[in-house]
């Protein structure tokens, strides 16, 4: 009895503790709710009216996600510029790696937390513009705070959606043909120049591969995803891959299965390594490891080309023509997303990277291509002896990387179905013809 | 002997229901209340909200298309005819069966190897514990990494050392086929660790009297193996196939990490578990991946199921 009854009262007790701890929980999330920076910030005028700066004592936390490490320096610069005219604007990086950063992102926009702003590509940017998850920049635009014509036409209109402009790039890249000069004098092969064409670079790999194939050299290589690789060479086929509106598969057309076959002719004759040795060992790394005398690379990989020992054996020229010159050219542009709680900031510093400052430091740290007009030399000189020039002139015949409202559906076919068509296992144009059923019916859902 | 441990526990209930008494009925009856309930509850929480509710989430999910962005349609059982006529799900059943039969491959491994380390005046048993069992508790993608490079088809170790035996060894991790080979030899080695500890703790529990009474008998150290220990250690094989049967079927992270995202032979190699993943995170098609993962948990519920029935059959309970 005795003991019973004592714990009966501590229970009460417990109980009422317990209560009081969760109303004491309850009135701090309430607080901070109304926290002062997140109100102020807050205001829903702010998307609609035109821009304006906000004030420069405007007190914020926000978060900036983006997939690419290599660029966190730039971005760190970036930030402290930014910091400069933006005080008491903290921002958060939030880096995450590229394998899964669209699958986090999208997780995020399913539960409206997603970054207050964040990197899109063109691939995935229909699906979240006309979903309604990121904001347009009309207002910016209006208020003369941002200015399309200062970027690339191509680029900038990845990001625009029936008429309206979502954002504009930060950089932007281009496909070039690296090449290991050392692997050629060993070979006694001339080095490719720009104005070769696909017969040229056929003729060398082949020359390259079976004179050094008994130490393990290739001429030539790519990752057979379709960016670095095949959608060049579809274009410079006069192939495209999806028609304008985006609502049909090219993969039936003649021209679009020889941009394949290219590749297909090259793995065959073993001038380049097969579709298993890519998958074990990336295409990148053959040439870094001084395996590779040609490589198929964006501009993007200028850094890890720099740091690696074939450093000063490389130079680079323009893409081989086919029936006619091309590259891929595809940018990231940042956008804010439609339910940011700090709208305000975030367009402040999505403003703020869109400008001339921000991306001629971009340019300067040498990360990348930066987007705004005349703000690339730095980027071109950012590698004496290596002739970056190439992936700026190369704009000139550029493609904007084929898109549509959902580009994933049918990149997923293309990962899935092309390898067959590349390893030789079927012929190319059963593959593609195959291809183009499959991703006209996901088209059209 | 079984009855003497029944009879042990009715009393010690008995004696806990009399300390109680005073205020009538035992702990879970009238006058404890909602306090036994009040202790289970942060553990009853955390499994009804992230196991039982998901489950039952799923099952709802399973029956509706999701757009990009959430927000389902009820479709009925569309999900579930799409599956029933998707290749890719007979193929990653056969993948997964594969890649399950490899892993239990590694059951008679580890019964020679605990019992070798069962061995009386065994020096350093415990050092050859410790380094079977590292596999076990390392990170999968740090596992994954290394055997990446041992499995590269140009520049392996492994490829090396069959070509100095003549063998010219295939491109292992993205050959259709071989890929889920590779994949469940590292499951296997990683697998073996824990398997040695279970059995070995279920040898230990075997008395030596009855090896010692054979070995006077003149039984080999083989009969002994075969007559003896095995079949009084059924108990502990028995635990360590269901848990590696149901570990087995779930495998994905191995995969993910050895094979990598861009792989030609990935499509090939897919097990469920990729499968589901594929679909529903990299297709974004929640509602198909929803109908995959109720297909998976009713195969390992019937697999689970089938072994409980036959336990009787081979496992001995004395």
């Amino acid at each position: 009895m005795h003991s019973r009854t004592a714990p009966s009262g501590g229970r009460r007790r417990l109980i009422v503790s317990v209560v009081g701890a969760i109303a004491v929980a309850v009135l701090a999330v309430g607080c901070s709710n109304t926290d002062p920076a997140v109100s102020s910030s807050n205001s829903p005028t702010s998307a609609s009216a035109e821009y304006m700066a906000p004030a420069s004592d405007l007190t914020a936390n926000i978060t900036y996600a983006f997939w690419d490490m290599l660029q966190k320096p730039a971005i760190e610069a970036n930030i402290a510029g930014f910091n400069k005219l933006y005080p008491n604007i903290k921002v958060n990086l939030d880096v995450t790696p590229w394998e899964v950063y669209w699958t986090k992102i999208q997780t995020q926009a399913s539960s409206d937390t997603l970054p207050d702003l964040f990197w899109l590509n063109g691939p995935n940017f229909q699906l979240y513009a006309s979903n309604g998850k990121v904001l347009p920049i009309t207002s910016e635009i209006a208020a003369g705070a941002i200015d399309p014509a200062n970027y690339p036409s191509s680029v900038v209109g990845i990001y625009n959606l029936d008429g309206v402009q979502y954002g504009v790039p930060k950089d932007f890249d281009t496909i070039g043909l690296w090449y290991n000069k050392a692997i050629f004098e060993k070979a006694g092969v001339a080095v490719p120049t720009n104005d070769w064409t696909w017969a040229d670079l056929s003729k060398a790999a082949n020359a390259i591969s079976s004179t050094l194939s008994s130490q393990g050299l290739y001429g030539v290589g790519g990752d057979m995803t379709a960016q670095v690789t095949y959608y060049n060479t579809i274009f410079q086929a006069g192939g495209n891959v999806i028609s304008a509106d985006g609502t049909k598969s090219g993969y039936s057309d003649k021209a679009t299965q020889a941009g394949l076959q290219f590749w297909t002719d090259l793995i065959a004759s073993g001038a380049s390594p097969s579709m298993q040795q890519l998958s074990d060992t990336a295409a990148e790394k053959w040439f870094t490891s001084g395996k590779l005398a040609m490589f198929y690379g964006g501009s993007w990989s200028r850094t890890s080309i720099a740091n690696s020992e074939v450093a000063g054996d490389v130079n680079v020229v323009a893409l081989p023509a086919g029936e006619q010159e091309a590259t891929v050219i595809h940018g990231v542009a940042n956008v804010v997303a439609a339910k940011s709680k700090n709208i305000a900031a975030a367009q402040a510093l999505q403003v703020y990277l869109a400008s001339k400052e921000a991306q001629q430091q971009q340019g300067d740290l040498g990360a990348v291509i930066p987007a705004f007009n005349g703000t690339q030399q730095a980027f071109a000189n950012s590698y004496p002896g290596v002739d970056l020039q190439i992936f700026l002139d190369q704009t000139a015949v550029a493609k904007p990387l084929p898109i549509s409202k959902d580009t994933s559906a049918w990149n997923a076919l293309e990962a899935a179905l092309l390898p067959d068509a590349f390893s030789g296992t079927k012929p190319v144009a059963e593959v593609a013809d195959d291809l183009a059923n499959q991703m006209d019916a996901a088209l059209a859902k | 002997m079984k009855r003497i441990r029944t009879s042990l526990l009715t009393r010690r209930t008995r004696r806990a229901s009399a300390g109680s008494a005073g205020e009538g009925g035992g702990p879970f009856n009238h006058g404890a209340g909602v306090w036994p309930w009040l202790f289970v509850l942060p553990l009853l929480s955390g499994l009804g909200v992230f196991y039982l509710w998901s489950i039952v989430q799923t099952f709802y999910f399973s029956f509706t298309e999701w757009g990009a962005f959430g927000g389902s349609t009820w479709t009925g059982l569309q999900n579930y005819t799409r599956l029933f006529a998707d290749p890719d799900l007979y193929r990653a059943i056969g993948n997964t069966l594969i890649y399950t039969a490899i892993v239990l491959l590694g059951v008679p491994v580890a019964i020679f190897i605990a019992s070798l380390l069962n061995t009386p005046r065994l020096r350093f048993a415990s050092v050859y514990r410790v380094l079977f069992f590292m596999p076990y508790i390392a990170m999968p993608a740090a596992i994954a990494m290394v055997w990446r490079m041992i499995f590269n088809g140009d520049f392996g170790v492994l490829n090396y050392v069959l070509a100095r035996v003549g063998i010219d060894g295939p491109y292992w991790t993205s050959t259709p086929g071989f890929a889920i080979v590779a994949v469940a030899i590292v499951g296997l080695w990683s697998f073996l660790g824990f398997a040695i500890i279970v059995l070995g703790a279920g040898l230990k529990s075997i008395p030596p009297e009855m090896s010692e009474a054979a070995e006077l008998d003149g039984a080999s150290p083989w009969r002994r193996l075969i007559s003896i220990t095995v079949p009084l250690l059924t108990p502990s094989i028995f635990f360590v196939v269901i848990v590696s049967i149901i570990a087995s079927f779930q495998v994905f992270d191995l995969l993910y990490a050895i094979l990598g995202s861009t792989n030609v032979a990935l499509p090939r190699s897919m097990t469920l578990v990729y499968f589901f993943y594929q679909e529903g995170f990299v297709n974004n098609q929640k509602g198909y991946a929803s109908a995959i993962a109720m297909a998976i948990f009713a195969i390992i519920g019937l697999v689970t199921l089938a072994q409980f029935r036959l336990q009787k059959r081979w496992v001995n309970s004395d």
